[in-house]
């Protein structure tokens, strides 16, 4: 039984469906964080079995780039999390609409 | 054989452990299934020869990322019960389903189409950290340096964000107060 590439990239899609389905259905704003975490992650494991099945490195320079993308998405979105908490008491999507369109 | 035992098993785990962390209604709960899916993830990239991505995954995400969110987490109320979006339920899982088809289309395009060339190809005899190094010293430098500079520029903001006053309680303190803060400049708000 052999591992191809194709069976990375199903399983890519359905970590994938995951974050996604959790980006809509979330509306604490750390869980939202969490779910594009698990997108970003899910992208990660299809660049590197392509950069595997491939002999190309280019694929896992990208994964290292998206990763250091993810941690400065991190420091600055719960920068900016704690200080609306600190201001409203709470971090649920629903109470930061105050822009009416 | 042995590939095959682990990939299954591996998928199994992360699979498990992020539908978890995305349908769970408890934070804690959330954080640490998806602390446990980034380090089954990592099992990945070691079983496809990627061993630095692999390790960098485990620094990275269980170690930095996670602890960043476990602090986060000190300064939010996560004992309650997470309130969800009463939406439709099918068109959630119909758009998610869609849109990591999408996903796959773009993936799978250029392999269907023949369309991929080695742009770097792996070196005879080198370790995967080896030759990283050497594209990531050499094709891609300045990227590698806007990455610090981006990481840099992250790090102050976090700092700015959330280190500033620390001491005060805003939700504890009268609108009033903060207003006379803020025009004080006291607070950065």
């Amino acid at each position: 039984m052999e591992i191809g590439l194709n069976h990375y990239l199903v399983l890519s899609t359905i970590l994938f469906a995951i974050g996604l389905i959790g980006v809509m259905r979330r509306k604490n704003l750390l869980l939202l964080f969490f779910a594009t975490e698990i997108l970003l992650n899910s992208v990660n494991i299809a660049f590197a079995a392509i950069s595997h099945y491939y002999g190309d490195l280019t694929g896992q320079m990208f994964a290292f780039f998206v990763i250091a993308i993810a941690a400065s998405e991190v420091a600055v979105g719960l920068g900016l999390l704690i200080v609306w908490h600190k201001r409203h008491g709470n971090i649920d999507l629903e109470t930061m609409t105050s822009m009416r369109g | 054989m042995f590939e095959a035992i682990a990939f299954y098993l591996f998928s199994f785990l992360t699979i498990t452990m992020f539908f978890i962390a995305v349908t769970t209604s408890q934070a804690l709960y959330a954080l640490t299934a998806l602390a446990a899916g980034m380090i089954f993830i990592s099992a990945f990239f070691f079983i496809l020869g990627a061993d630095f991505l692999g390790a960098i995954q485990i620094v990275v995400y269980s170690g930095a990322v996670m602890a960043l969110y476990a602090f986060g987490m000190m300064f939010f109320d996560t004992t309650r019960d997470v309130k969800e979006k009463q939406g439709n339920k099918f068109i959630v899982v119909c758009m998610g389903v869609l849109a990591a088809v999408l996903v796959v289309v773009i993936f799978a395009a250029p392999i269907v189409g023949d369309n991929i060339v080695a742009l770097y190809p792996m070196t005879e005899g080198a370790g995967n950290t080896q030759e990283v190094g050497m594209v990531l010293f050499t094709k891609y430098l300045v990227p590698f340096e806007v990455a610090a500079v981006m990481l840099l520029v992250a790090m102050i903001a976090g700092i700015v964000l959330a280190g500033k006053k620390m001491d005060i309680s805003l939700t504890l303190t009268s609108d009033d107060k903060i207003k006379e803060d803020e025009n004080n400049k006291k607070v950065l708000l």
